[in-house]
């Protein structure tokens, strides 16, 4: 079963391994302020990653491989490419933050996000439902970890709590739920699942039943309403370094396994799920944004802000098959798929502004601490505020062509209830651009309460230009990102 | 590159220098960097205006080529009757803006010029977009550099005024979002305007078009009743951003009428221009009154501008050539009228730090030159014969008696309501004995003021007196229109 070619379509998740195993390792002899070597070797690592995912990428094809248990296609290596991406930009942004925290002190930050990543990288990229779990279970006990970091930290140990009881709790309904397709269909295997559940010969009922259960476990890990509540207490709780951690490439696993359970595995039940899901949208974007404007804290308003921009993740989901028919599938899967990369993009830099401007022994989070940025430093108020415009939704913004692309698969689908819910979904984020102003507004506007400037080291400094720089120039040339998200769906559609 | 390109980014790019600057030690650099390209952006549209051919409907300095092409959207620029003259019009504005600013803006001058000469790019870039896309991104972006205008450089109640005005026109532009996407779908993929114009729609769908388009357009025009954040900004934006609100912003609204709403959905209108003509009736007449009882002269000068633009929407739905040229000179007339107006109250307040019309009193006995300027533009926006603001009015006027008498006679009853306000409230300003301190102590404009209402002075009474240059333009693009609203879109 284990042949050359298999080995071949892990080697990310090979490399990944043994590399945290060496770092961990090496890391032992390190005992620099801010472990330079074992920084260092993990980017290296994470680069590499990045490099072979997207070389894979690019080849363009599908393999399956350990008897089908793994894949590797366009779709799984780009956003693995993306997390890698995402969790060296975090790195870049975080250290300095973990080294005043004192959480660096031994090198496990660096050897448990490593973990983290491979859990997503196996969740992306499994093709039956062990994998999947396995992966999944691999991510978030790595989390745990992480948000417990400081561990002599009440907010972030009680965070931590929460995250673990209420993350093992969504990991239940997932198994569960998979349990009961398991038992309906006779198989682990996705495709065989999907072969089982179109042939039609299996009872609705107990299908629907264990969709239930999986739409709630993925829906407790996107942070869709109702099962947002972990969102804000641990977004908020974490160590800020840990809460871009944890919201930034984790979120394109969680859409990679969305699209493998739900597309790949279920789409015969699209009727079914999508009604949840359009359930979740609505809910997730009236909660996450009326709830955001009466955050006076920025982490947990960008919390708030996550589950709304969540809900239109999931209308993006929730469009694909209309009256039966597949084809707004590809259309509304990419706009799923672009709108969740580009978030990820502009989540990092407005975390990275937060993270910067937090000193030793001084969180910057409260959305006043930001007054006067723009006479302190107009660099990264100009980035901040290319990120809030961005996630309202404003050209040239790429968050714009994020919400086009949305809002287009949805009016596509034709329906009244799809027009409706393309209407409902640009009302609710009329209100978001309420709470995104107010920061611009308090950069802006207010007067500084401190006259310092904000001093950032150079490779911080540079990421994050880079970053804010994206924001603006994916928005004035979206093609090519759409192109990709497009035809990676649509491979993946296809295979 | 093309010329259309070169009007729309030469500011843009200008301005993103300005930014790179920084400091407020700069500054006297800045100013001349700003004024340097605002002058340049302006030279680049006036070949537009020896090279354009009258007497065709054709898009002219058509520039087009791919840009996101998973969703076959272009970067199509062009430009007709319709849309040439705001072009231009929007350079002038700029450099206005720009010199009325020399010494009243001294905290952050480099983002404040960016921001005018950003803003100044996006504009043109809305008039010249004839892709669906590319015009709602120029569209939405002139908000972002409008919003920090207002918020950053405002009055005392800026913030509240920024968000308004950001969360008014930010409502309208998503329910046109919707539409244009609705659009997309229903030509088979195509976000190209023309396109649309021959697009067949049932009326049900145009009636909906049709409503979504008026949201975003109404709002921004504004028509009454969705005008009460105009007030409200202009108290509190500064002065080169009053100006330049009330000169060009406004009529991002009127042009989506001509461009997007009359052509696309041309049952709908005809079907419901009683509507708008009744909305406009109320904006010219009710609004008007509202003006007379203003004691803040920037709001009395934005209560007149929602009147005025009522002539402009007006002129639209009266559906006959007369009205529809009309509208369109209204709108280039009150460009510069309504520039001029701000401009005037911007002088006083530097130097009084009031904008109340009894703080002031007997200012032509300190202040005889501007006093002559202000009176000049206090005529123009009564609508006074060989004044732009004359031309206009008169064309949806005559265009109104003949669709209809008694609706020609309240559009008429103008002439009354705008002189009272005007001319009261230069009388309470302007004449008399000097009332006060402040108005004794007053200096004379300076070269630099001298300039700028010079320049717009010059502007007016050109257009008072020979406006065929800016209706020639106009004349067959108006026809076309015509034709297009005239023939059903139906079966």
């Amino acid at each position: 079963m284990i042949d050359s070619l298999s080995l071949i379509v892990v080697l990310p998740e090979l490399l990944l391994l043994v590399m945290a195993c060496v770092i961990a390792i090496v890391d032992l002899g390190v005992n620099s302020r801010l472990r330079g070597l074992t920084h260092w070797l993990t980017m290296a690592t994470l680069a590499a990653v990045a490099y072979v995912c997207a070389d894979f990428a690019m080849d363009g094809r599908t393999f399956y491989a350990f008897g089908r248990m793994t894949v590797s296609d366009p779709m799984g290596n780009w956003l693995k490419c993306f997390s890698a991406i995402a969790l060296m930009v975090t790195l870049v942004y975080g250290r300095p933050y973990a080294a005043d925290r004192g959480m660096l002190r031994g090198g496990e930050l660096f050897t448990l996000s490593l973990f983290s990543l491979l859990g997503m990288f196996v969740m992306v990229s499994g093709s039956n439902f062990l994998v999947l779990y396995l992966g999944l279970e691999v991510m978030t006990l790595s989390s745990y970890a992480l948000v417990a970091l400081r561990r002599d930290h009440a907010t972030s140990t009680e965070a931590a709590m929460k995250y673990f009881v209420l993350g093992a709790m969504a990991s239940g309904f997932l198994l569960y739920g998979m349990s009961m397709l398991y038992g309906a269909t006779g198989s682990l295997d996705i495709n065989e699942v999907f072969r089982a559940i179109a042939s039609g010969r299996i009872n609705h009922q107990v299908l629907v039943f264990g969709l239930v259960f999986i739409v709630a476990g993925l829906a407790f890990k996107l942070g869709a309403a109702p099962f947002h509540m972990w969102i804000p207490d641990v977004y908020h709780g974490a160590p800020t370094a840990i809460t871009l951690l944890i919201g930034s490439a984790p979120e394109l696993a969680s859409f990679g396994i969305a699209m493998r359970l739900l597309v790949e595995g279920l789409i015969p039940l699209a009727i079914d799920w999508q009604q949840m899901l359009m359930v979740l949208a609505v809910a997730s974007l009236l909660v996450g944004n009326l709830a955001a404007i009466a955050q006076s804290n920025l982490k947990r308003m960008l919390a708030y802000s996550t589950i709304a921009q969540m809900g239109f993740v999931l209308l993006g989901l929730a469009a694909g098959v209309v009256d039966g028919s597949t084809a707004n599938a590809q259309a509304a899967y990419s706009s799923a798929m672009f709108y969740i990369v580009t978030y990820v993009l502009t989540f990092l830099a407005a975390f990275g502004i937060i993270l910067l401007l937090a000193r030793e022994g001084f969180e910057s989070e409260e959305i006043a601490d930001l007054a006067g940025l723009n006479q302190r430093s107009p660099l990264y108020a100009g980035i901040m505020a290319i990120c809030m415009f961005s996630l309202t939704g404003i050209p040239p913004m790429v968050g714009f062509y994020a919400k086009l692309m949305v809002l287009q698969a949805l009016v596509a689908g034709g329906t009244v209830l799809h027009i409706g819910l393309a209407v409902f979904a640009v009302l609710a984020s009329l209100v978001g651009a309420f709470y995104y102003l107010r920061v611009i507004k308090v950069m802006y506007f207010d007067s500084p309460i401190t006259a310092t400037t904000v001093s950032a080291p150079a490779d911080v400094r540079a990421v994050l230009t880079v970053n804010g720089a994206l924001v603006l120039v994916l928005g004035i040339v979206p093609g090519w990102l759409m192109a990709l998200c497009t035809e990676a769906v649509l491979k993946t559609l296809a295979s | 590159m093309g010329l259309l390109s070169l009007a729309i980014w030469t500011p843009i790019v200008f301005g993103a220098v300005l930014l790179a600057l920084g400091r407020d030690e700069q500054a006297r650099a800045v100013r001349w960097i700003a004024l340097v390209g605002s002058i340049v952006s302006f030279l680049v549209t006036l070949p537009l205006y020896s090279r354009f051919q009258t007497g065709t409907a054709q898009m002219q300095f058509v520039e087009k080529a791919p840009w996101i092409e998973t969703f076959n959207i272009n970067y199509h620029l062009g430009l007709d009757g319709l849309s040439f003259w705001f072009v231009p019009l929007t350079a002038f504005i700029t450099v206005i803006v720009v010199i009325s600013a020399w010494e009243a803006i001294t905290e952050r001058v480099n983002q404040y010029m960016a921001a005018f000469l950003i803003l100044s790019g996006l504009m043109i870039g809305v008039f010249c977009a004839l892709d669906a896309i590319l015009f709602y991104v120029f569209f939405e972006a002139t908000l972002i550099p409008m919003y920090l205008i207002i918020g950053v450089w405002g009055g005392p109640n800026k913030i509240y005024a920024a968000f308004k005005f950001f969360l008014y026109t930010l409502l309208g532009s998503l329910l046109m979002l919707v539409a244009l996407i609705y659009l997309y779908g229903a030509s088979g993929g195509s976000f190209d305007i023309a396109t649309w114009h021959q697009l067949p729609l049932p009326m049900t769908a145009q009636t909906l078009l049709f409503f979504g388009f008026l949201a975003a357009f109404a709002v921004k025009v504004p028509m009454w009743p969705v005008h009460t954040w105009l007030p409200d900004v202009h108290v509190e934006a500064p002065t080169g951003g009053s100006a330049v609100l009330a000169a060009i912003m406004l009529k991002l609204g009127a042009y989506g009428f001509v461009r997007f709403s009359m052509p696309i959905a041309p049952d709908a209108s005809r079907e419901w221009a009683w509507f708008m003509i009744a909305l406009s009736i109320i904006a010219i007449i009710y609004v008007g009154l509202v003006a007379l009882v203003q004691r803040d002269m920037k709001k009395l000068v934005a209560y007149s501008s929602v009147a005025h633009m009522g002539f402009v929407t007006l002129g639209f739905f009266i559906f006959n050539p007369l009205g529809v040229s009309g509208g369109l000179v209204q709108m280039i007339s009150h460009g510069f009228v309504s520039a001029a107006m701000f401009l005037c109250i911007g002088v006083l307040y530097d130097r009084v730090h009031s904008r109340e019309i009894a703080s002031y009193g007997g200012v032509v006995n300190t202040m005889p030159n501007f006093a002559a300027f202000a009176l000049l533009f206090a005529m123009a926006n009564s609508g006074l014969p060989a004044t732009a603001g004359f031309v206009g009015e008169w064309m949806v006027i005559l265009g109104t008696v003949k669709a209809n008498f008694w609706l020609g006679l309240a559009a008429a009853s103008a002439l009354i309501w705008a002189p009272a306000y005007n001319l009261w409230m230069y009388k309470r300003v302007y004449l008399g004995p000097v009332s006060n301190d402040n108005v004794r102590q007053l200096t004379d404009i300076n070269s630099r003021e001298y300039l700028m209402l010079g320049l717009l002075a010059l502007a007016v009474l050109y257009m008072g007196i020979h406006p065929k240059p800016f209706t020639d333009v106009m004349d067959a693009s108006v026809a076309n229109l015509l034709k297009h609203v005239a023939a059903s879109k139906l079966n």
